[in-house]
């Protein structure tokens, strides 16, 4: 019973923050800060018009769709290599792939952008960002893609060649279907986060700044911070309504491929 | 002979496998070997000079300020540590043996939720929280357990390490659930069958097999939180920046790549070095004790 | 009798591993053929290797006269029922079925759904053809298997383990069914199974495995009366052993077996190099008995006492020791009306008789 309550007070704790978002957003104040002073909806229109910004999200936007697609297919080959298949070194390698996970952003950052600028002598854009992010996203796309692939019993692509079929018409009939679900959600996740990483960005983008940079960049003005509570308020809506489907999509796969729910993401 | 290593099972997995380690092996291996070498030539201003000299690591060895930083790197990103997975333990012990199994995604998925909404925006939301003005001070005040604000907990290292452990709770909280989810309840019905109390049968049960869980979340959270230079930016102040921070700044501001190279070296190979000591401990701890 | 899968010196490694060793072997036309032997034997990748999930180290494999060794599996004539069944989950019933006939352009869709009602008929589950696959239960999945490797015609069928997943009584059920099916549609079956008495009610010829290599190759009557070898002898039911000495080998074998004594045997009861020296007599322990009080038989007797007592039911076990034998012999006797159950130390009497004596190897 202590332990229940222990762990609700600790939801709240994760909560917290979150909560004041939409709190602050909708205060209308320009200092974030008790006691509130009267509702308003203005930040959110100063969003509406605010040219620069949707000029960072257009480009966090695509920066994030196509790192979700290539970590997603990259974690494909790695789940299913893991999953299915015995070959020579496989731990050391599956390793190897995963390190991205514990290794701190801002070593990707720097070293990237030393290879990039100093080594390549090419120029800062959206792609560095993007060659960063599918780095940092695989690991995660592959703990997703590893739960839908393990489950997968390895005797049905067998079955599927042994009625006919090649070996790549088996991988399209029978796993690919099973795993679309885990497919879907690896790359909600992945686009979640290449959405929201700021401190690789931070590093590695050119001219036009991600929507995270350019949310650093108003923080240091308080007078733009209501728009960043507006803004934060949408992102936040955003997340957990993509979450949601992942979790959703997690959950079908896994009543299709008949087994039962063992735990969450990662 | 490649079509026949091709169709072997070996071939095929490594075939299949080839895509994202080759691109790890790019964007990652080469990079990390790209920056060590770098971290042996020296820049002035635009111009690289490319003769190995091991003056960066000698103006590291020598300057006070770089080692007294790292110091308080490895001290706050070891607080935190500590601090998340001893308040992450509990809630995972909750959520694998007193929740019931349907209830768990559900619970799983809220725990999560947090940890995927916009980390500067969170990391923000701590400095309204924790301000002169913030809302542990103003409800503290109404409520009039103080008359005066409380300034011990902005702008320093106390600041930095509750943000950062809120940052990084999933991270400790997922491992420990797995490790825990794995154990055999029959274990414990047998260890108290054998005479074992309640409390005996989860330190000599319970705990041991949850070890690998507990590992794998010090090393997710301890090795990043050395990388992060937003949260101390944000809420450190002056006394509370970290090594991260004289990177990113040796990088972006000062035009001395090759220095900050060196202590991003420096910094991995401390980190790194704690962390192996940590796991042989505790492999040597596991081992001694069956 | 025609030879459909001959297999030549079949070889396969794993590393360091050799998984199969030297593997000779003719499986006939419309032949129940079955793999035996305990797990990890090689008998479940022998079964993989002519179904092409497994290529050979070393070796041919030919299937209706054809070197299979750059035929990949999809294009074998053989399909498989897999230990774990691999119904497509995605996939309803009927869809399972028809899986295999994508391919077959030459056929128009009502007669597609005409072979599938047929197959699904065959095995037993007519009018289950619109279930989703997921919620069928283990007999059903068997059944859907089935149906989806034998519509299409494959000229052997290879049925990985395919009971060891169901109860007891299913699987009895089971293998009554699979015997009538194979009968009814003339296929080669192979069968792999660890389970020495599936083999032996359901096969035409069994070959029993240990580690990579064929112990033994024979139908199931010559495998349990006369295993040529104490491997096999202690893999299929239960065998009592003996040490024996062959005394001289003329047309009959005059050898002395421990506690029974010197005796003619007839060479069938042999190995074939049978040659004078130290060997192992086998007896089954149902063709020994014990006297019983008011009985009389006109076999030979010798004095025994209980050791141990295990009581089945319809059977009892006795253990009983012998002068002269270093094993108590195990004794299968039927408990028929008036007949009681010894107790442990009852002096008793048993029979035995020469001619179920096997020599092995």
């Amino acid at each position: 019973m202590s332990l229940r309550i222990y762990a609700i007070a600790y939801l709240i704790f994760l909560y917290a923050p979150i909560v004041l978002l939409p709190i602050f957003a909708f205060n209308d104040a320009t200092i974030i800060a008790f006691p509130l002073s009267g509702f308003t909806t203005d930040w959110f229109t100063e969003l509406a018009s605010n040219k620069s910004l949707h000029a960072a999200v257009k480009n966090s936007l695509f920066i994030a769709l196509v790192s979700a697609v290539t970590s997603t297919i990259l974690g494909v080959c790695a789940a299913r290599a893991g999953a299915m298949h015995r070959f020579r070194f496989k731990a050391g390698i599956m390793g190897f792939i995963m390190l991205p996970l514990v290794l701190p952003e801002i070593i990707v950052a720097v070293s990237l952008l030393v290879v990039v600028v100093q080594i390549l002598d090419l120029g800062l854009s959206n792609w560095t960002i993007i060659a960063a992010h599918v780095l940092i996203c695989t690991p995660f796309c592959i703990a997703i893609l590893n739960g839908a692939f393990q489950n997968l019993d390895p005797a049905m692509e067998e079955a599927a060649m042994d009625l006919g079929e090649s070996r790549f018409s088996a991988f399209r009939l029978v796993t690919l279907p099973l795993v679309m679900p885990g497919i879907i959600s690896s790359m909600l996740i992945a686009f979640t986060i290449s959405l929201d990483e700021f401190i690789i960005a931070f590093f590695l983008s050119g001219s036009s700044p991600t929507m995270p940079v350019y949310i650093w960049g108003l923080l240091r003005f308080p007078a733009s911070l209501p728009v960043v509570m507006a803004l934060g308020t949408i992102l936040v809506a955003l997340s957990i309504v993509l979450l949601t489907i992942a979790e959703l999509l997690r959950r079908r796969g896994l009543a299709r491929a008949g087994v039962k729910d063992e735990g969450g993401f990662l | 002979m490649l079509s026949k290593f091709l169709s072997s099972e070996n071939g095929r997995g490594l075939l299949m496998v080839s895509p994202p380690f080759l691109y790890a092996l790019l964007l990652m291996a080469f990079p990390l070997i790209a920056i060590f070498l770098f971290s042996f030539w020296t820049q002035d201003f635009m111009t690289l000079d490319t003769t190995f000299t091991l003056n960066n690591y000698r103006e590291i060895a020598e300057k006070p300020i770089y080692g007294a930083l790292l110091q308080r790197s490895l001290f706050v990103s070891a607080s935190v540590t500590a601090v998340t997975v001893l308040l992450a333990f509990p809630v995972a012990y909750f959520l694998s043996f007193h929740v019931r199994p349907d209830r768990k995604s559900l619970w799983l998925f809220l725990i999560t939720i947090p940890f995927w909404t916009s980390y500067l925006i969170r990391v923000f939301l701590w400095k309204v929280i924790l301000g002169y003005n913030g809302v542990i001070n103003t409800g503290l005040i109404n409520v009039g357990l103080i008359d005066e604000p409380l300034t011990f907990i902005l702008y320093n290292v106390n600041a930095v390490i509750i943000t950062l452990a809120h940052a990084f709770a999933p991270f400790a909280i997922l491992p420990i659930f797995v490790a825990l989810e794995k154990i055999d309840r029959s274990l414990l019905e047998a260890s108290q069958d054998l005479g074992e109390s309640k409390f005996m049968t989860f330190m000599r049960i319970t705990l041991p097999l949850a070890m690998p869980g507990v590992v794998g979340a010090v090393l997710i959270v301890f090795i990043p939180t050395i990388g992060d230079y937003v949260t101390p930016e944000l809420m450190g102040g002056a006394g509370g920046k970290l090594i991260a921070n004289m990177i990113q700044t040796q990088f972006l501001a000062l035009n001395n790549a090759p220095l900050g190279a060196a202590l991003a070296i420096v910094a991995m190979l401390c980190v790194t070095a704690i962390s192996l000591t940590f796991v042989l401990i505790n492999r040597r701890w596991l081992k001694g004790r069956s | 009798m025609t030879a459909l899968i001959t297999l030549t010196g079949v070889n396969k490694y794993y590393a360091d591993y050799h998984a199969l060793r030297d593997i000779n072997l003719t499986i006939n036309t419309g032949e129940f053929f079955s793999l035996l032997g305990p797990s990890g034997c090689g008998k479940t990748t022998l079964l993989r290797t002519i179904a092409g999930f497994e290529s050979v180290s070393d070796g041919v494999v030919m299937i209706g006269g054809k070197d299979m060794a750059d035929v990949p599996a999809n294009l074998r004539p053989t399909n498989m029922v897999f230990q774990s069944y691999a119904i497509f989950p995605h996939l309803t019933v009927a869809e399972n079925v028809a899986f295999g006939l994508r391919k077959s352009e030459d056929l128009d869709k009502p007669t597609k759904a005409k072979m599938v009602e047929e197959a699904l008929t065959m095995v037993g589950l007519a009018g289950y053809g619109n279930r989703a696959a997921h919620a069928l239960s283990g007999g059903q999945r068997q059944r859907v298997a089935l149906a989806r490797a034998l519509i299409l015609k494959p000229k052997v069928l290879l049925l990985d383990e395919p009971l060891s997943a169901l109860d007891k009584k299913m699987r009895e059920q089971m293998q009554v069914e699979l015997i009538r099916l194979q009968r009814q549609v003339g296929i080669t079956f192979i069968l792999v199974t660890h389970d020495q008495e599936e083999a032996l009610v359901m096969s035409d010829r069994i070959a029993v495995m240990f580690e990579g290599e064929i112990g033994q190759l024979a139908d199931p009557e010559t495998l349990y009366r006369r295993p040529n070898s104490r491997r096999v002898a202690s893999f299929i039911g239960k065998m009592n052993f003996l040490d024996a000495e062959v005394k001289a080998v003329v047309e009959e074998i005059d050898v002395t077996v421990q506690g029974l004594g010197r005796l003619k045997i007839s060479a069938e009861q042999a190995p074939e190099e049978v040659s004078v020296g130290p060997a192992v007599a086998g007896i089954r322990p149902e063709t020994l008995g014990i006297l019983f009080e008011g009985e009389t038989t006109d076999r030979k007797l010798v004095d025994g006492v209980v050791d141990e007592v295990v009581y089945y039911g319809d059977m009892t076990y006795y253990d009983v020791r012998v002068d002269g034998v270093a094993q108590p012999l195990n004794i299968a006797m039927k408990n028929l009306i008036g007949r009681p159950v010894l107790d442990v130390g009852a002096k008793t009497r048993v029979i035995w008789d020469e001619r179920s004596l096997v020599l092995l190897k």
